[in-house]
């Protein structure tokens, strides 16, 4: 019996039943009709539901049961019915995802209100947190794709939800199109792994796991399938155009949670249900990971929309987490357990660390633009004045998204260095030489995100304002700071207490990899120890305490040596300052260093200056053209093809009802000829 | 547990006193290469004694983050710093942090100061702040790089644990340890703001990077940031000291004779590295901005070359 009074077996019912709840109050919100009163409602319930729903995700995750909760339901395929399960992993997700959904939740209840169409919103919202925890629940191949599409399309009309603005509505078709695609990848996939026989149940998939050449293409059609949803390299595209579009508390949600669930049905799949590894795997998705975690970072660093800035860091991390993934590929094949299991509790220490401080990140993009009403950087600043507490808990997230120490995204970075390092136990060469170019590559990613988020911070909360509306702001409602600040004790707990998540993770690194990293030794000081002391240690709540006391300790002495005497006045800015805010440093000028180091490289960047003739009154301009290789290269190539080939079928739409017989009848001689041939 | 934390405490004191004197060093055979006289050893103690004792002057826009970093950038570089073995080795919390994390808690300290440059909103800070990342940005992938190589040739990312390996006779002559010697120093160079990347010693000068970002602080603000950076300089030279010339340093089970020993080596370890840097900072030029990358490049390859030769042999 767990401290709530749940057996583990009956978890995967009270999941159940929360989801089922959340569909209601999706209903419920249809038949308010954007009522007033609707919004309070809806948020509270799914609040309530989220945190229910986390309090037993957590409980089975620590409680650790030796059999996964299971059940069946009478609905999905006539002879499978529904099944549902909670494993090690399954909790992790679930913790993951109604985390995320019940800190959305409250900040909705604050930044809901603003809202100037809540019926576009208010259906969609818990529908989709119902769909997500449907996901991570989903033990055969049926539910599981019917949970992903459910997810897909909630939040498709959740970006879609301001349809006014044009740019949204192209977010909405080309996420459309993405999300359709990856579905395809995995429908095939899972047809793959089910075989002849048509085995869909997840465990009856995993006892009879794939031939050789049949799970390699099994791998490359669900790194396309979870791929496109996660956000990796080439795949990313959709997203960076349709997470900004939702709004703020599903944005974070999308880039938080979801694709965390995308996560979960690569580890589902790969760790699960694939069987045992091939060693070059671990090459192809260490590769793409390596390329997803700096190209990421560098669109990033390029971007001057708040929003948009975000999604593109969600790119990188999602390559940080596939890195961890990687690794642990490679490791599980050689046999190298313990490696295994450090890498990926690297990675699901990674996930749950972005799904943080990246709702912290939305929620405070969130509360900048309800405002301001801007998203745009260039329009921003000196917002740490008007908006300290936001502030705060933007700063918070930014110094732990950018990996510094003693917050927690620094703990999964460190943890994935410490993989890393064991590259030279195995034995491929082609490995041992690819792991040390992905871990400089995860060093770069690291760096330049520390650039960036100073960018994003420095320009948008410090500074002078740059518009009026900046220069108004008022600080937003008590839910969302409540939310804020919330998310960024998360974020120091995560980084002072690491053992603790680590200990948690065990289990699943034990169900999925075969090996377990020690338990930490019960010792007063907390460290954390991969793999030996001698080797590497780290303690978070130490460097934590030394830092407070190093602060203090400054502060005393000034105090009995110093004076603390202090005067305003006008900056000095070495004697030359200027009133104008455009003198201040932009975002677009900030990046300018990094653009001129990495951007004539990548996105073929190039600055053209146009100087007025002498006697001239206009200003000078100064252009910055970027070209997206990933799109260039790729996707406009696709659209042209498939533009051209509907052009050249056109003519099909006109053929009389002899000739359209004819066609039905050599279709339906093709398939049958299939059917007769095949083995 | 008051006694076994005293030797980090003292380490950590040791660092805080040190620290002003690396600069009074350099600064006076700077001088002295150049025929002057220099001023005296002690002249960055009264520097910072006298900031201590100064009116600070904010500016009118300045926030609380201003207000906070000086405070903040001071203890994450003191406690970096106490963290590198400096008389001995495996004292008691020296194992809280490993190469890695010493070199993230200096990140942070610089997530901080480009961020204070950038909280009054003049140009200057923001160059400064500008520059600072996108040197960083090359700096930190460097300096990953050659931990890597270390870590590789240890065993560990543990400094105490590199320490006695280097110590130890296996370690020999390896071309991947020179390599990641000469990465390691050209990284310290750029992370210092030393010639030929910045230079120290002006204020008013359109290629300056650390000077520009903390051109609005003053007074006991500006007196940490200096102790911040003189605490940085110390970090790497240490660093350098106990994983390239670990000779003297005490070990676990050691004596106060043998700490003594190992601080007396500490400090003549630093003099020398001062007149090292004195020396080579007086006979090179400052380069471009946009030459930074490129040095800092060569750094990076050389840390990934160094990173591979060891995969390639066990003795290289």
């Amino acid at each position: 019996m767990s401290a709530l009074g749940v057996s583990a077996a009956t978890s995967v019912v009270v999941i159940l039943w929360c989801v089922a709840a959340l569909i209601g109050v999706a209903v419920c919100a249809i038949l308010a009709k954007g009522r007033a009163a609707a919004t309070a409602f809806v948020y509270t319930v799914s609040f309530v539901v989220t945190a229910v729903a986390t309090a037993i995700a957590l409980s089975h995750l620590l409680e650790a049961p030796a059999s996964p909760a299971a059940t069946v339901l009478p609905a999905g395929l006539a002879w499978t019915g529904a099944h549902f399960r909670i494993d090690a992993l399954a909790a992790f997700f679930l913790v993951v995802v109604n985390l995320g959904g019940a800190a959305a939740s409250l900040y909705g209840l604050g930044y809901g209100r603003h809202e100037t169409a809540p019926e576009r919103v208010l259906p969609f919202y818990p529908a989709f947190l119902a769909g997500m925890n449907l996901v991570v629940i989903a033990a055969d191949a049926f539910t599981f794709l019917l949970s992903w599409e459910f997810m897909s399309l909630a939040s498709w009309a959740l970006v879609v939800a301001h349809h006014h603005v044009a740019e949204n509505i192209r977010a909405g078709t080309i996420y459309l199109l993405m999300a359709s695609f990856g579905t395809l990848a995995l429908l095939l996939a899972f047809g793959l792994l089910a075989g002849a026989e048509g085995t869909y149940v997840f465990s009856a998939i995993a006892e009879r796991g794939a031939a050789p050449p049949v799970a390699a293409l099994v791998l490359a059609l669900v790194l396309i399938g979870t791929g496109s949803k996660a956000g990796l390299v080439p795949l990313h595209v959709w997203l960076p155009l349709a997470h900004p579009a939702a709004p703020n508390h599903v944005s974070a949600l999308m880039s938080g949670v979801m694709t965390k669930v995308a996560v979960y049905g690569f580890i589902r799949i790969v760790f699960d249900l694939l069987g045992p590894p091939v060693w070059w795997w671990s090459m192809l998705v260490l590769g793409l990971a390596g390329i997803t975690a700096v190209l990421g970072v560098l669109y990033a660093l390029m971007q001057h929309d708040l929003k948009r800035l975000l999604a593109y860091h969600t790119v990188e991390n999602i390559g940080i987490i596939f890195i961890g993934l990687g690794l642990a590929l490679a490791f599980e094949a050689n046999g190298l357990a313990v490696a295994a299991a450090l890498a990926f509790t690297a990675a699901l220490f990674h996930v749950l660390n972005h799904s943080v401080f990246k709702s912290l990140l939305f929620f405070g993009s969130g509360a900048v633009l309800s405002a301001t009403g801007e998203r745009d950087m260039e329009h921003l600043g000196g917002l740490i004045h008007r908006m300290p507490q936001t502030a705060f808990a933007f700063l918070v997230g930014s110094a732990a998204i950018s990996a510094l120490p003693p917050l927690n995204g620094f703990v999964s970075e460190w943890l994935t260095f410490q993989a890393i390092l064991l590259s030279p136990a195995l034995p491929q060469w082609g490995l041992r030489l690819l792991i040390p170019a992905v871990g400089a590559m995860l060093a770069l990613s690291a760096a330049l995100a520390a650039a960036c988020f100073v960018k994003a911070f420095g320009v948008s909360f410090l500074g002078r304002p740059r518009s009026r509306a900046a220069a108004r702001a008022r600080e937003v409602d008590g839910f969302s700071i409540a939310a804020m600040l919330g998310l960024a004790a998360l974020c120091v707990a995560g980084g002072v207490l690491p053992g603790v998540v680590m200990d948690a993770l065990g289990p699943v690194a034990r169900d999925l990899v075969g090996g377990q990293l020690a338990v930490r030794a019960p010792d007063a000081w907390l460290p954390i120890v991969p793999i030996a002391e001698s080797r590497s240690s780290y303690n978070g709540l130490v460097i934590f305490a030394l830092v407070a006391g190093a602060v203090l300790f400054a502060a005393a002495a000034i105090r009995i040596f110093g004076t603390g005497a202090a005067r305003r006045s006008p900056a000095w800015d070495c004697g030359f300052p200027d009133p104008s805010p455009a003198t201040q440093y932009s975002a677009t000028s900030f990046a300018q260093p990094i653009r001129r180091v990495f951007g004539g490289m990548i996105f073929a960047a190039r600055e053209q200056v146009e100087m007025p003739r002498p006697g001239e009154m206009r200003p000078a301009r100064l252009r910055v053209a970027l070209r997206d290789p990933v799109w260039e290269m790729l996707y406009a190539p696709i659209g042209m093809a498939v533009s051209r080939a509907a052009d050249r079928l056109n003519p099909l739409q006109f053929l009389t009802i002899r000739r359209y017989l004819g066609l039905v009848f050599f279709a339906l001689l093709s398939v049958l000829m299939v059917l007769a041939l095949w083995p | 547990m008051i006694r076994e934390l005293a030797p980090f405490g003292a380490q950590m004191l040791l660092v805080l006193l040190l620290a002003p004197l690396l600069q009074g060093i350099t600064v006076r055979v700077k001088a002295r290469l150049l025929r002057r006289r220099g001023p005296p050893l002690i002249q960055p103690y009264r520097d910072l004694a006298r900031l201590l004792r100064k009116e600070v002057v904010l500016a009118e826009n300045a926030s609380w983050l201003f207000r906070a970093a000086p405070y903040l950038i001071f203890a994450l570089s003191w406690v970096a710093a106490s963290l590198v073995p400096t008389f001995a080795i495996d004292l008691p919390l020296g194992r809280s942090a490993d190469l890695i994390a010493i070199v993230a808690l200096l990140a942070t300290a610089r997530f901080f100061l480009a961020l204070a440059g950038l909280d009054v909103g003049t140009s200057f800070g923001g160059i400064g702040s500008s520059r600072e990342v996108m040197i960083a940005s090359l700096a930190e992938p460097a300096m990953i790089m050659i931990i890597f190589s270390l870590a590789l040739v240890a065993g560990s990312t543990a400094l105490s644990t590199i320490s006695v390996f280097a110590m130890s006779p296996e370690v020999g002559l390896r071309v991947s340890l020179g390599l990641a010697l000469v990465g390691l120093i050209m990284v310290a160079i750029a992370e210092n703001a030393r010639i030929p990347v910045d230079n120290p010693a002006t204020h008013l000068e359109l290629t300056m990077v650390h000077e520009a970002m903390v051109l609005e602080y003053s007074g006991r603000h500006l007196a940490l940031i200096e102790a911040a950076a003189a605490l940085k300089l110390l970090l790497y030279m240490s660093l350098l000291a106990c994983i390239f010339a670990p000779w003297g340093i005490a070990d676990a089970e050691a004596d106060w004779t043998a700490w003594a020993i190992g601080g007396g080596a500490y400090v003549a370890k630093l003099a020398a590295g001062c007149v090292a840097l004195a020396v080579f900072e007086t006979a090179i030029a400052k380069m471009r901005v946009f030459r930074v990358p490129e040095f800092l490049g060569v750094a990076l390859m050389l840390g990934l070359l160094a990173t591979l030769l060891r995969l390639v042999s066990r003795s290289l």
